[in-house]
C-alpha cells in the first residue's frame, strides 16, 4: 500500500508539473517521467509485459512524436506573451469544472463497496497465455489495429508533408 | 479504503488532469498532452480492475491495455501531424486561432 | 550434460563468493545485499571489459592501418610497459580531470541529466544477458521486450543531449543519430523474431537452453546462427547493432569530420566519458543479445567442451563478437545519412520480413527428417532468403557501378 501511494505520488505529481509548464520541452520532460511512472504502476500491479510495452510505446515512441512535433512548430522558445484576461478565465473555468467533475467521481468511488478476491488475476496469466489468446480469440482485432496503424501513420505523414507545393 | 479504491482515485486524478491540460490550456501540442494523459489514466483503471478483480477471462485486460497503447501512438502521430499542418497555414500553434473550417 | 565435480564448484563460484558475502548480514537484509550486489557485479564486470575494450580497439585499429597504437602506457610509476595495456588507466585520469564546461546558455538540468539517463539506460538493459549458466542478474518472463524497452530510453537521452546544449549543429545532429537509431530499431527487432517465434518464448535463459543440444555426435551445436534463417537473422542483427551502437560504418553522428561532434559537441570530461561509456555498453548489451540469441549463449561449441565454465564461453564469444565490430570499423568506410536511411528502409526491413517467412517455413517443415528431404530443406530455406537479397540490392544498388577514375590530360 505505501508503495502504491508512493507510485501514485510520482504519476500524479509529474502529471501536475507537465500542464503547469510553460517550457514546452520541459512539459513533455515531465510527462515521460509520469509515463515511467505508470510503467511502475503495471510492474506493481503484475502485468510485466504492458509496463515494458508501455515503456518502449510511449517512452520510446510517442515522445519521439511529441518533441519532435514541438521541434518543427518552433515551440522551443518560453512564449514571452502575459496570461491574457481571456486566458485567465479560461484556466479558472477549466479547473473549476474539473473538481466538479473529481469531486462527483471521487465520491461514487469512496462510496463504492468494491467485492475485492483474495486470487488476484495477475499470478494466473502467464506471457504464453497472453499470446495465444492474442492470436487466437483476437487474431481479427489484431490485424485490424495492424491495418489501423498503417493508415494512421501514412496519413500522418502525408499530412505532415503535404505543405511543401503550397508553401504560402 | 482498500488498494483498489487508491488505484481508482489514482486513475481519476490523472484523467482530471489530463482534462485540466485539455480545457486551460491554449497550445495545440499541450492540448495532445492531456489526451496523452488521459489515455493512461483509463488503462491504469484496466490494471487496477484486472489486479483486483475477478480472475476468470484474465486475459482480457492486458490485451485490451495493449490495443489501447497502440492506438493511443497512432492517434498521437495523426494529431501531431495535423497540428504540423495547422501550424503551416496560422503560424502558430494556439488553440483558439483555429477557427475556420477552410484556411 | 552440465559439468560436475569441481567443474561445477568453478561454474558455481560466483554464487558461493556472493553467498558468502551476503550470509554475514542478518536475515532482512539478504535479499537487498543480494540485490546490491548482483547490480554492483554486473557494472563493474562490464565496466571492466569497457576499459579492456578501449585498448584492445585501439590496438585493434592500429594493427589494421599498420601502425602501433598505443605501447607507452604500462603500470604507472613503473618502467614496465605491458604493451600500452595501462592505457585505460591514462585515460580515465585524463576524463576525470578534465574540465567541464557547460555553455551559459544551455538549460543546466537538462545538460546534465543527459549522460545519466544513458548510462542507466543501457546498464538496465545488460540486467537480462545470461553470463552463464547459473548467472542471470535478472530473471523475466519477457527479458527480450525489457531489452528493448530499455534500449528505446536511450534515444530520449539522445534528444536531451542535443536540446540541451543549446546549439544548433548539436540539435541537427541530434537529430541525425536519433533518425539512425530509429530506422534502424525495425530491421533489429524483425531479425529478432524469428528466434521468439521458434522457441516459444521471450525469456533469455529459456532461449540460451533451447539451443543446448549437439547434433552430428556433438559437434555440430543446435544454436540458431547454424540454420539458414538464423544466419540471416544474425547477419541483419549485426549489421542493425551496428547503426544502433552507432559504430562505424555507421557512426556517422558522432564521426570527426562531421558536424563537430552531433549531439556531443556541448560536453567535455566526466560527462563526456559517461557518453563514451555509454556506448561501449550499448556495443556490449547488443553484442551480448547477439550471442545470446543466435551464438548459444554460454553452451560450448562442442558437447566434449562443456565441462570448462560457462562464463568462460560467453565472455569468449562475447570478445569474438566485440573483434568483429572493431574490425568492420577498422575496413569500412563510412555510410552518409541518405544511403544509411536507404540500407534501412529499402534493404534491411524487406529481407528481415522474408527472413520472417523464411524461419516460419523451416518450422512447419521440422518433419522433412530423410536424407533427401533435409536436403530440400536446406535449399528451399536458401533459396527463400537469398533470392530476395540478390535482387534487391542488384536493383537497389544498380548504376553505382564500380568507380571509374578520369586524370587529368
Amino acid at each position: 500500500m505505501i508503495l502504491l501511494a508512493a507510485i501514485s505520488f510520482l504519476i500524479l505529481a509529474s502529471a501536475a508539473v507537465a500542464i503547469t509548464r510553460r517550457n514546452l520541452i520541459h512539459a513533455a520532460l515531465w510527462l515521460v517521467v509520469s509515463w515511467f511512472g505508470v510503467a511502475l504502476f503495471f510492474l506493481w500491479a503484475g502485468a510485466q509485459f504492458i509496463g515494458f510495452v508501455q515503456v518502449l510505446v510511449y517512452v520510446g515512441a510517442v515522445s519521439m512524436i511529441m518533441l519532435f512535433a514541438m521541434l518543427l512548430t518552433r515551440q522551443g522558445r518560453v512564449p514571452v506573451e502575459m496570461l491574457t484576461l481571456k486566458a485567465e478565465k479560461r484556466i479558472a473555468s477549466g479547473v473549476l469544472l474539473v473538481s466538479a467533475v473529481f469531486g462527483v467521481i471521487a465520491g461514487c468511488i469512496l462510496g463504492t463497496d468494491f467485492p475485492v478476491t483474495e486470487a488476484s488475476a495477475a499470478s494466473s496469466v502467464t506471457l504464453v497465455r497472453i499470446g495465444e489468446s492474442l492470436m487466437n480469440d483476437h487474431a481479427v482485432a489484431l490485424l485490424a489495429m495492424g491495418a489501423l496503424l498503417t493508415v494512421a501513420l501514412i496519413g500522418a505523414v502525408y499530412i505532415a508533408s503535404s505543405g511543401e507545393e503550397d508553401a504560402s | 479504503m482498500t488498494p483498489l479504491h487508491l488505484c481508482l482515485l489514482l486513475s481519476t486524478g490523472l484523467f482530471c488532469l489530463g482534462l485540466v491540460a485539455v480545457l486551460a490550456r491554449g497550445n495545440a501540442i499541450l492540448v495532445l498532452l492531456g489526451v496523452e494523459l488521459m489515455l493512461n489514466a483509463a488503462n491504469i483503471n484496466f490494471i487496477a480492475f484486472w489486479r483486483f478483480g475477478n480472475p476468470s477471462n484474465a486475459t482480457d485486460a492486458p490485451i485490451l491495455v495493449l490495443f489501447s497503447i497502440a492506438i493511443a501512438a497512432a492517434e498521437a502521430a495523426v494529431g501531431l501531424a495535423l497540428v504540423i499542418a495547422i501550424y503551416r497555414h496560422q503560424r502558430n500553434v494556439r488553440v483558439e486561432d483555429a477557427t475556420r473550417l477552410k484556411g | 550434460m552440465s559439468p560436475t565435480g569441481i567443474w561445477d564448484s568453478i561454474d558455481r563460484a560466483p554464487l558461493i563468493v556472493r553467498d558468502v558475502l551476503v550470509s554475514f548480514l542478518p536475515d532482512a537484509w539478504q535479499g537487498l545485499a543480494n540485490d546490491i550486489l548482483i547490480a554492483a557485479t554486473v557494472t563493474v564486470v562490464f565496466a571492466t571489459i569497457f576499459a579492456l575494450l578501449t585498448i584492445l580497439e585501439r590496438k585493434g585499429l592500429a594493427r589494421i592501418q599498420n601502425r602501433p597504437g598505443p605501447n607507452r602506457v604500462g603500470i604507472p610509476f613503473t618502467k614496465i610497459r605491458l604493451g600500452g595495456f595501462g592505457q585505460p588507466l591514462a585515460d580515465a585520469v585524463k576524463m576525470i580531470l578534465k574540465e567541464d564546461i557547460v555553455p551559459t546558455s544551455a538549460d543546466k538540468v537538462l545538460h546534465f541529466i543527459a549522460p545519466v539517463i544513458l548510462i542507466v539506460s543501457t546498464l538496465l538493459s545488460l540486467a537480462v544477458i545470461p553470463l552463464g549458466r547459473h548467472l542471470l542478474p535478472l530473471e523475466l518472463e519477457a527479458a527480450v521486450l525489457y531489452f528493448f524497452a530499455a534500449g528505446a530510453i536511450s534515444e530520449l537521452a539522445v534528444f536531451t543531449a542535443g536540446w540541451g546544449s543549446h546549439n544548433k549543429y548539436s540539435l541537427v545532429g541530434a537529430m541525425r543519430a536519433l533518425a539512425q537509431m530509429l530506422s534502424y530499431e525495425l530491421p533489429l527487432v524483425l531479425a529478432i523474431i524469428p528466434v521468439i517465434m521458434l522457441t516459444g518464448t521471450l525469456s533469455t535463459s529459456a532461449i540460451v537452453d533451447a539451443q543446448g543440444s549437439w547434433s552430428l555426435g556433438g559437434f555440430l551445436p543446435a544454436w540458431h546462427v547454424f540454420t539458414p534463417w538464423g544466419f540471416a537473422a544474425f547477419a541483419i542483427f549485426v549489421v542493425a547493432s551496428f547503426a544502433e551502437a552507432n559504430r562505424s560504418p555507421f557512426d556517422l553522428p558522432e564521426a570527426e569530420s562531421e558536424i563537430i561532434a552531433g549531439h556531443l559537441t556541448e560536453y567535455s570530461g566526466f560527462k563526456y566519458a559517461l557518453f563514451f561509456m555509454a556506448e561501449y555498453f550499448g556495443m556490449c548489451a547488443l553484442a551480448g543479445l547477439g550471442v545470446t540469441l543466435f551464438l548459444g549463449g554460454w553452451h560450448a561449441p562442442f558437447s566434449a567442451l562443456e565441462f570448462l565454465p560457462s562464463w568462460f564461453w560467453f565472455f569468449a564469444k562475447l570478445f569474438m563478437m566485440l573483434g568483429l565490430f572493431i574490425w568492420v570499423r577498422g575496413t569500412l568506410p563510412r555510410l552518409r545519412m541518405d544511403q544509411l536511411t536507404r540500407f534501412a528502409w529499402k534493404l534491411m526491413v524487406p529481407l528481415a520480413l522474408c527472413n520472417l517467412v523464411n524461419a516460419a517455413f523451416w518450422h512447419l517443415s521440422a518433419g522433412w527428417d530423410s536424407p533427401g528431404g533435409l536436403a530440400l530443406r536446406w535449399v528451399l530455406s536458401i533459396a527463400i532468403i537469398a533470392t530476395p537479397f540478390l535482387l534487391l540490392s542488384r536493383s537497389l544498388f544498380a548504376g553505382l557501378g564500380p568507380r571509374t577514375y578520369k586524370y587529368a590530360p
